[in-house]
């Protein structure tokens, strides 16, 4: 269709390096491994693999009711219907009918409890997808069943007592003693909305049995492969290692795969082992939204004593997050958000307490910052409120509270030991103009009657590892082959966050070669054993640090093998720009490497890293259970229109601590989508579930609003920090995935800014989030 | 015609050849076909209602001028017979990962893929905009680029880079789609027969002329009339409803003709929402955020104005603006031609004045003379192709500061798209002052009592609406400039 005889010679950077094999190869801005397939359409996701001979397809029959007891279900009308081969319900799940990570509280298919509308109930399997998924549909009139009282929203089941978990508290110093005494009191309640992960490649699982029967390959979009192996082998009541796992990429996770891919992978599982024929389950959109869980929407009290200065004194809060119907990953999610009321703040006298409500909707899980965001922007929103009640300039209020020596001891026993929060927000507040552009608004309120404008600063601090330190380990397999070139095999997951390129620039960087020569291949159960969830921006901190191993281990061998060629000492043997040089000579890397192989060297290696000094007493809530921490900083501003309650971010400036950036346009990307993605949750994002029926109205993308283009601020910029780890990671660089999500916070509190700019001077707009037009019109009616 | 005319294949141009289907249902999606029969997984599914654009495609139709166009549309609505005498091109037509076009190749070199799985849809998106550009000899700003992509959503990056690729694309050597084939191929496909597709004993007709149409729905008039599909397609995505006979509308000349009638526009009921809108605007500029966000540009290259009419949703952008432009609706049955104002048509949620085998022929709108004023407004969650929770266009003629006629039509705050007559009353006489906006403000109250849903509370519709006579009374009142509002799309509107 193109003329190929016009093709233009494009370069892919604007100045070419005029030696690309010279230059190194961690710390270029390299593009993602992908892009050129991605943009060919040619980059294979899992409903694109060409699906074997007999392949059947499954849709899932879901609860009409959010809280119930199942009586029945009219199987033979469903059986009856074109295309159906089997229908599968509890009844046929061999091994233990649970995808639940951690508490063995959620069923694939339901039981006899019917706990929200939605919740799958039976699984269709027909000889095609629209024909399963019609066949489904028909659930409401075949599903019989015994409503009972529903629960439906987290301060309901909060005051009825009703939680997925035991509650859980922090506490450190007396702020009972301490709140009574301060100067000033601030007391508040808030209220902040759950975000659906909306991965733009919904779930999806493609089972297909093997060795007749007696094993079975799930291609499955996750974030965990390794997780949906056990519960897989769980549901069948198999051995894991008949399981087998593997996911090429993801288009998008999000945190959504990370548990919740599980029950998918299940029916799948078990419907092509009960069949004996490969079963696809890919849902469709409005289903996915109904069944799976997402971002916890919090509810939130507190009680704050503060001097003149606005300084912390004492703080006491509760956080109630909405769990949904079950556990999954709510206890953990808590934790962070305990372990991030901090945010970048000392509170001397703080206490925390955490209660994961139950209530009859999906089960809410992971999402970029599990937990981290809902506990930070509680103290953000409280800052704010100690700025408007002192009259004083919210980023000051902030800076006289940052931890600083002697004041960085964290609420659960972690000393703070990057205090960066004072350099960046000095750099950042002067880069975007902090000061001039408040009085420059200020100037255009009064002389604006409906528009109003807002700025805000906020920081972010963010703590990197999971919480649970035996989880911060990963294998790696680095290969390579006879001809020099090199196969990377890794347990990280590529959902777009650019992991496998990061991991073959680890790699390459060792080796000495151009990144061109390593290439990472799909993540397989089979290849690495016991990976742990690419998840808590751990991606390339934890496998670019075993791939590292792996391929020191090669180089470990083809050193000691060229020091005996060359006549030099072993530490003297170097690999760069595609050759092995040492003693003054100098030999190819395939040269070199053919030549080991003829000598029985061995090319291949495992690897393995495990993230030093991490401790964590679950019971306490107390230990070490960061590596570091990422610190970032936002100065947001808004456009608010007074009459109709309509806002825009129409300037962000964004300044963000990666370490030194292993990639930095990869890292820029993650920065600015976390930004959009965390102003999006704030502002426009919004969850509606019918207030009696449960149903979540708000199922698709016709009524759920991510930003578009159009939502993107006009002026945009981003800068990297640029300080080194203080802590060994790889190349001394930080992790990335989730931080900057955090940084949306300054488009909440620039919109409230501008809200305030409607009421008298100190007023405090009472704001929730999402700041959609109707809840900004709410919060300036009452200021007004 | 004969209405028993014999049914024959669909016939379209899709991967350098053309493609002949006889075997797929007639509600096969583009998308299924070209993923699950086609063998092209590169464009994706999103959503499968037309919000996501993972699934864009081009599509490309001679235009009554003999030319070749190109828009691309949402392949997951589009019913595969649509696109008989048609083209249609997608990611693997633009030359693979070793070729890359001038979007893709700026797409790799800007980073704006993250995860990928939205990118084809980008890429045909950012591709259509480059041929229409270079067609023109134009260059898109950057507020034009951010609407052209305002219907693919991309949830990694945030836009930042891939607003720079648009940029950046038009730097590149010009490297254009090759049309000549194409336009051949689309040529010698006009010569075939109206298409009549049967298959399991439901049928298809695309009939090419006003009369035949006309015929058609006389002779089934209960089968389903379809015209852009982006509503139509939901139908049967998420509702699995049986559509039975289908009748388009999509290939017949005359009904997607807009002209200037003396002092009024006549705009066919097939036109798209695009070239519809175009027209509303450059009659009544005011009008120019309410088409750049009614839905995203791939919907309204499929959609068009006569369907969002004739659906007659209370939520539908179309109705307001053109009740209060005072516009008439032209139905027609065989060869009966009825005209009535539109405000009449709608009766009661979903209820419309519409006779069996009658159809929406046109719009017949006036064109306001310099007396009238408007002010128009859509409230949603998002900016961008999201539902109105209000929409209101409100209309005064003035006459030495006299507002002598007023029409303030509202979406979202009753069961149809209805005017606020009360409020109406409390300004028609009265002089124009800040104090007449606010009594049709307080009037409103007994206009409507509208409801709670997950767009907007009762309470919030009801506010926001009385805010907009504020707000009519700053765009149009003493001293009167521009436009309130925070939207880019407002800039350099007059009232």
């Amino acid at each position: 269709m193109n003329k190929p005889e016009t093709l233009p010679d494009l370069q892919p950077d604007p100045q070419p390096d005029p030696q690309p094999e010279l230059q190194p190869v961690v710390g270029r801005s390299l593009p993602h491994e992908s892009a050129h397939l991605h943009v060919s359409g040619a980059a294979p996701y899992t409903d694109d693999l060409p699906e074997p001979a007999g392949t059947l397809h499954a849709a899932l029959g879901l609860s009409p009711v959010a809280h119930g007891t199942l009586l029945g279900i009219d199987l033979d009308r469903i059986r009856q219907q074109p295309g159906v081969v089997a229908v599968l319900t509890a009844a046929d799940i061999a091994g233990e009918n649970n995808c639940g990570p951690l508490l063995h509280d959620d069923p694939i298919l339901a039981g006899t409890q019917l706990s929200y509308v939605g919740q799958p109930v039976f699984a269709v399997i027909a000889t095609g997808r629209e024909l399963a998924r019609r066949a489904a549909a028909l659930a409401r009139q075949v599903i019989r069943f015994e409503p009972l009282p529903a629960v439906l929203t987290a301060l309901d089941a909060h005051a009825a007592g009703q939680y997925v978990l035991p509650p859980m508290h922090l506490t450190r110093g007396e702020p009972a003693a301490h709140l009574p005494t301060a100067p000033h009191r601030l007391q508040g309640r808030w209220s902040l909305g759950g975000q659906e992960q909306f991965y733009l490649e919904g779930q999806i699982s493609l089972a297909v049995p093997q060795e007749g029967g007696e094993g079975l390959l799930v291609h499955c979009s996750t974030q965990h492969p390794s997780e949906m192996q056990q519960l897989v082998a769980h549901a069948v009541g198999w051995h894991a290692h008949r399981v087998t796992v593997q996911c090429r990429r993801m288009g998008g996770g999000f945190g959504g795969k990370e548990s919740q891919s599980a029950l998918f992978a299940c029916v799948a599982a078990v419907a092509a082992l009960k069949l004996k024929r490969p079963v696809k389950l890919r849902l469709d959109r409005d289903d996915d939204f109904l069944i799976t869980g997402r971002r916890h929407g919090f509810d939130y009290r507190w009680d704050v004593g503060f001097d003149d200065d606005g300084r912390i004194l004492a703080a006491e809060i509760d956080l109630i997050s909405n769990a949904g119907h079950s556990a999954d990953l709510s206890a953990p999610v808590m934790a962070r958000a305990l372990c991030h009321f901090d945010n970048a703040y000392w509170l001397p006298h703080v206490a925390m307490h955490g209660y994961c409500a139950r209530t009859n909707t999906q089960s809410n899980t992971a999402f970029r910052g599990f937990g981290g965001p809902q506990g930070a922007i509680a103290i953000e929103m409280i800052l704010d409120g100690v700025a408007r009640r002192l009259g004083l300039d919210g980023a000051e209020v902030r800076r006289r509270n940052f931890y600083a020596a002697g004041q960085d001891m964290t609420p659960y026993g972690q000393q703070v030991q990057e205090l960066h929060a004072q350099p960046l927000t000095a750099q950042l507040l002067a880069s975007s103009r902090y000061t001039e552009r408040r009085a420059e608004i200020a100037a255009f309120n009064a002389a604006s009657r409906v528009l109003k404008k807002g700025l805000a600063f906020t920081p972010v601090k963010f703590g990197i590892s999971f919480n649970v330190a035996h989880l911060n380990q990963a294998g790696a397999l680095v290969h390579v082959y006879t001809d020099g070139s090199v196969l990377v095999n890794h347990g990280g997951t590529e959902m777009g966050q650019g992991l496998n390129t990061k991991v073959a620039q680890v790699v390459a960087h060792e080796l000495g070669l151009p990144l061109a020569r390593v290439r990472c291949s799909a993540t397989d159960t089979s290849k690495v054993a016991n990976t742990s969830a690419t998840a808590a921006s751990t991606g390339s901190d934890l496998n670019g640090k075993a791939a590292q191993d792996a391929a020191r281990k090669i180089k470990a061998r083809l050193a000691a093998f060229a020091a005996e060629r060359f006549g030099c000492a072993t530490e003297l043997v170097s690999f760069s720009g595609g050759e092995v040089s040492g003693g003054g000579q100098s030999l190819p890397f395939d040269d070199l490497v053919a030549a080991a192989y003829l000598k029985r060297i061995q090319l291949w290696s495992d690897g393995f890293y495990a993230t030093p000094g991490l401790h964590w007493d679950k019971a306490r809530l107390h230990g070490h259970p960061f590596y570091y921490y990422a610190w970032g900083g936002a100065v947001c501003e808004a456009l608010v229109d007074t009459l109709t309650g309509e806002s825009r971010i129409t300037r962000a400036d964004l300044l963000h601590d990666v370490g030194t950036s292993l990639n930095p346009a990869l890292d820029v990307g993650q920065i600015e989508g976390g930004f959009i993605q965390g102003m999006g949750w704030l502002t426009m994002e919004e969850l509606v579930w019918h207030p009696t029926s449960g149903l979540l109205t708000t199922h698709a993308p016709s009524t759920y609003k991510i930003p578009t283009a159009n939502d993107c601020p006009t002026e945009f910029r981003t800068e990297l920090f640029g300080v080194a780890n203080a802590s060994e990671t790889i190349h001394r660089s930080k992790a990335v995935g989730e931080p900057p999500l955090l940084l949306g916070f300054a488009a909440l509190l620039a919109i409230k800014d501008a809200c305030a700019a409607a009421g008298p001077e100190g007023c405090d707009p009472p704001l929730r989030a999402p700041a959609t037009a109707e809840a900004v019109l709410d919060a300036i009616d009452a200021v007004r | 015609m004969n209405t028993r005319q014999h049914h024959r294949p669909v016939r379209f141009f899709h991967r350098g050849e053309v493609v002949e289907i006889g075997h797929l249902p007639p509600t096969t999606t583009v998308l299924q076909y070209l993923r699950e029969h086609a063998g092209c997984t590169g464009t994706k599914e999103g959503c499968a209602e037309g919000d996501c654009g993972a699934c864009t495609v081009i599509q490309g139709e001679l235009g009554a001028d003999g030319q070749l166009s190109l828009c691309n549309v949402n392949a997951c609505t589009q019913f595969l017979p649509t696109l008989d005498g048609r083209a249609l091109l997608t990611v693997e037509d633009l030359g693979g990962p070793e070729q890359l076009n001038p979007a893709q190749q700026a797409l790799v070199d800007c980073h704006g893929s993250q995860c990928g799985f939205c990118t084809p849809g980008f890429v045909m998106t950012l591709t259509a905009c480059y041929e229409a550009h270079q067609a023109a000899g134009t260059r898109p700003d950057r507020q034009a680029l951010a609407d052209a992509i305002s219907g693919n959503l991309c949830r990694c990056t945030g836009y930042r880079p891939i607003l720079d690729a648009g940029e950046r694309m038009f730097d590149a050597p010009a490297r254009l789609l090759d049309r000549a084939p194409i336009a051949a191929a689309l040529n010698a496909l006009a010569a075939d027969e109206p298409l009549v597709y049967q298959h399991a004993g439901v049928r298809f007709h695309a009939p090419q002329s006003l009369p035949d149409l006309a015929l058609l729905r006389e002779a089934y008039p209960k089968a389903t009339l379809l015209a852009g599909s982006t509503d139509v397609g939901l139908w049967v995505n998420k509702q699995f409803r049986d559509l039975g006979d289908v009748i388009y509308t999509g290939r017949v000349p005359a009904l997607r003709e807009i002209r200037r009638e003396g002092d009024a526009l006549w705009i066919g009921a097939a036109a798209t929402l695009e070239d519809a809108w175009a027209a509303l605007a450059g009659a009544v500029p005011r009008l120019r955020e309410l088409w750049l966000r009614f839905a995203s540009p791939p919907v309204r290259h499929a959609g068009t104005l006569g369907g969002n009419i004739a659906n007659g949703s209370p939520i539908g952008d179309g109705a307001p603006a053109l009740i209060a432009l005072g516009a008439d609706i032209v139905l027609r049955r065989g060869e009966q031609q009825r005209r009535l104002p539109l405000q009449d048509f709608y009766l009661d949620y979903m209820k419309k004045d519409l006779q069996p085998g009658e159809f929406v022929e046109a719009l017949h709108v006036p064109l306001p003379s310099p007396h009238w004023q408007f002010s128009a407004h859509k409230i949603a969650k998002r900016h961008d192709s999201d539902i109105s929770a209000v929409c209101a266009v409100l209309g005064l003629r003035l006459d030495g500061g006299v507002v002598r006629e007023a029409r303030f039509a509202f979406g979202g705050m009753a069961g149809i798209v209805k005017r606020a007559a009360a409020a109406e009353a409390a300004v028609v006489g009265q002089p124009w002052s800040e104090a007449a906006a606010k009594a049709a403000a307080d009037a409103l109250a007994q206009d409507f009592k509208p409801l709670s849903d997950m767009r907007a509370s009762a309470g919030y519709r009801l506010r926001v609406a009385q805010n907009l006579f504020t707000k009519l009374w700053l765009e149009t009142g003493a001293g009167a400039v521009a436009p309130v509002g925070i939207w880019p799309s407002l800039q350099g509107v007059t009232a």
